[in-house]
């Protein structure tokens, strides 16, 4: 800053007449997209809280044989329906580290149920990174070691044991690897369908669109449920576990993709006028390319944001169906296939714990909703 | 009159829909490999009844099994002649059902309209509830009462509805007294319509109605919600404000009405998701609607049942998406009369 010799105070800095074109309107939109998105996301605590939470589940989904201290259908004959047991830290008042007590079943002849003593005399502390049942990671990679075991003969039932004295607790982390990715495959099929079919009816128009809108609107004024009943019926019985999973997650991303194709249609319905669409056609772009390389981009991220809030409803689907005997099947373990042993009101009076399934599940749809509404809310950096 | 036009018109095109509804639900209940009738022949074959299968050869004739496919769906839908002449859907035919051996409409009888009963309720439910707590979290928006039904809100969203019903039977038997399974006293089924019935069912659907309706009512809350909020921020309801206006007098002649439109066309989308739940919780809670019907029908390879039920619950979501349509008009003029795209 220098003064003039008549009092006025001018800038040093050359005057660059271009200034206004190379700097950005606003100062807070320096970076690119990504970035700006990021940066507006990071600011829903819930979202972000949710999205980390997510992404450590589906990290965690291949070893989760780790942390479970049993095989999903590992039997314990002599322990059925045991109820859970708590993990400890202090004993009399001191920290002794993580045990459990000894728990004696005691058969109350009146009302014929098991009652469960608990021995409060010694603690027995857990022990870690022991060798157990063997798991795989990957479903390749075989491995003995657990995060914990039972310090004695008897096995530990961290959520209870069900009707055959299985562990509730592995069990959960096994059913998660089919309840979390079930959402996953069958929005890669809507994804598919929905765009496919939805950019071909916005970017042609006419005939095709009017077939294409006609077949979305039928289908999405149907109930879903019990078309999904009556196409999960249809697999056949003799398919094994992992053709079933498939099938079924297909059977819910074939319900799912109109209301994709309707977002997609509708955007580019208005994104086929603009100029940079003319420019490429111009330029002799076959429509494949103009369609995947200049309109698609353009609303990715509203995708994956909408995909996001409907991976919940296909988690839900996917328990119904195997709470009613029709989607996957033992000895595939779901949370759906779990809660089956809850159906009835007797086992939820005597046996509460057979319920807790249904905790990971309103978690996890919690989750995908707080995680999706923090990505939409934050897509577009632009406005203020 | 321009209305009675429209609605001729949607009826028209609740026909078209239907027809190719009726024919995507026949490819789905052939689906399966092999029919009721087959399975049972292959298992009277091996256990050597002659007699059995003389009457399951009977059987399919008489329901023209027997047939390529598409004549089978004809005679079924009874736009051709089946062994009797034409007797199909159209003509109030509903068709056999192997697995209860007993025609369809016996079966399906009073569930029908207990059916009909439950989603209606569901949706007066979900009107009743969302209306006014949209409007207060929208009113009152980041005060607790937003945050408290937004939480709410999303539990509703998030938690099974079979799970949901599971639960609230259970606490609502032991700690409320309110009746358990079925949709009125063992004593009434069959009964003849009396005031005690009438009460036993009021009874009956507290829990159902809640269960069916909180999701539905959770997701229109919260667009109700945005919609008026929108509109919240708008200049004119600074004015109303300005020239002194009460705010509740205010919210309700001007935001409400504008941001009213997408609560009433919602019922399109509100109405399959509540015919679903109500399949699903009517299975769980025992409750006398086709629901149990047709998860046994699927299981069994029923052909017909399953068709039947499959038909009607796709009926009563037109025709409610209907309704809703020719409401939606005579609610707001603005709205085409030719078709609607939204």
């Amino acid at each position: 800053m220098t003064q003039l010799p008549d009092g006025r105070y001018v800038d040093d800095a050359p005057f660059d007449a271009d200034a206004g074109l190379t700097t950005p309107e606003r100062a807070d939109l320096d970076a690119p997209n990504a970035l700006l998105v990021w940066r507006k996301f990071r600011r829903h605590k819930l979202g972000l809280i949710s999205g980390a939470f997510l992404l450590l589940c589906y990290l965690l989904l291949p070893v989760a044989g780790f942390f479970a201290p049993y095989a999903p259908n590992d039997r314990h004959p002599d322990h059925q329906y045991k109820a859970p047991e708590s993990i400890r830290l202090f004993h009399e008042g001191s920290f002794i580290g993580p045990y459990i007590y000894s728990v004696e079943e005691v058969l109350d002849m009146e009302t014929y149920t098991y009652k469960y003593i608990p021995d409060t005399d010694t603690p027995l502390p857990l022990k870690f990174f022991c060798l157990g049942d063997q798991w795989q990671v990957f479903g390749l990679i075989p491995s003995n070691r657990h995060l914990f075991c039972s310090p004695t003969e008897d096995p530990i039932f961290l959520w209870g044991s069900d009707q055959l004295g299985r562990d509730v607790f592995s069990r959960i982390l096994y059913g998660a690897q089919l309840s979390l990715t079930v959402g996953l495959i069958g929005i890669s099929v809507s994804f598919f369908f929905g765009i496919g079919l939805g950019s071909i009816a916005g970017y042609f128009g006419g005939r095709i669109d009017w077939v294409i809108q006609r077949v979305i609107e039928i289908l999405r004024s149907l109930p879903e449920l019990p078309l999904w009943l009556a196409l999960s019926a249809a697999v056949p019985s003799n398919w094994g576990p992992v053709a079933v999973f498939f099938i079924i997650s297909i059977i819910l991303g074939i319900l799912d993709w109109p209301g994709m194709a309707r977002a997609v249609r509708a955007k580019f319905l208005s994104l086929r006028e603009e100029e940079f669409v003319r420019a490429a056609e111009m330029m002799g772009a076959p429509s494949g390319r103009v369609i995947r390389r200049h309109l698609i981009p353009n609303f990715s991220s509203h995708l994956i944001a909408s995909a996001t809030l409907s991976i919940p409803a296909m988690i839900l689907g996917e328990t119904a169906l195997s709470f009613l005997g029709l989607g996957l099947r033992a000895p595939a373990v779901s949370w759906g296939v779990m809660l089956n042993d809850a159906q009835n009101l007797a086992s939820i009076e005597i046996y509460p714990w057979l319920a807790i399934p249904m905790i990971p599940i309103i978690v996890v749809v919690l989750a995908f909703n707080f995680f999706g509404d923090g990505l939409r809310d934050s897509l577009d950096p632009y406005e203020s | 009159m321009q209305l009675l036009r429209y609605a001729i018109y949607r009826f028209g095109t609740m026909l078209l829909t239907l027809l190719v509804v009726s024919v995507l639900v026949f490819a789905i209940i052939n689906l399966p490999p092999g029919d009721y009738i087959s399975n049972q022949i292959n298992e009277l074959r091996a256990t050597g009844q002659a007699s059995g299968l003389a009457k399951a050869e009977f059987l399919r004739r008489e329901y023209s099994l027997d047939k390529p496919l598409w004549q089978q769906y004809m005679i079924w839908m009874g736009f051709m002649p089946g062994v009797h002449g034409f007797s199909g859907l159209i003509q109030g035919n509903f068709g056999w059902s192997f697995e209860f051996d007993a025609p369809v409409a016996e079966i399906v009888g009073d569930t029908l309209w207990l059916t009909v009963l439950v989603n209606v309720a569901a949706v007066l439910f979900v009107y009743m509830v969302a209306l006014p707590l949209g409007i207060l979290a929208a009113a009152r928006s980041k005060t607790w009462i937003d945050y408290s039904s937004a939480f709410v809100g999303y539990l509703g969203l998030a938690t099974p509805n079979f799970l949901l019903a599971l639960i609230l039977f259970h606490y609502g038997n032991k700690h409320l007294g309110l009746p358990i399974g079925g949709l009125m006293d063992p004593a009434y089924e069959g009964a003849p319509m009396s005031w005690g019935k009438v009460q036993s069912i009021l009874g009956h659907m507290i829990v159902p109605t809640f269960v069916i309706g909180t999701s539905g009512a959770a997701a229109m809350m919260q667009r109700l919600r945005a919609n008026l909020l929108d509109e919240l921020g708008k200049p004119y309801v600074e004015t109303a404000i300005a020239k002194g206006m009460s705010e509740r007098r205010m919210l309700i002649k001007y935001p409400l009405r504008m941001a009213f439109n997408p609560f009433v066309a919602d019922i399109g989308n509100l109405l399959p998701a509540m015919v679903s739940g109500s399949v699903l919780v009517s299975v769980v809670m025992g409750l006398q609607t086709i629901g149990p019907s047709l998860l046994i029908a699927l299981k069994s390879q029923d052909l017909f049942l399953t068709g039947f039920i499959l038909m009607f619950v796709a009926l009563l979501t037109l025709i409610g998406t209907m309704i809703s349509d020719v409401l939606l008009v005579l609610l707001d003029p603005r709205i085409r009369y030719e078709g609607r795209d939204i």
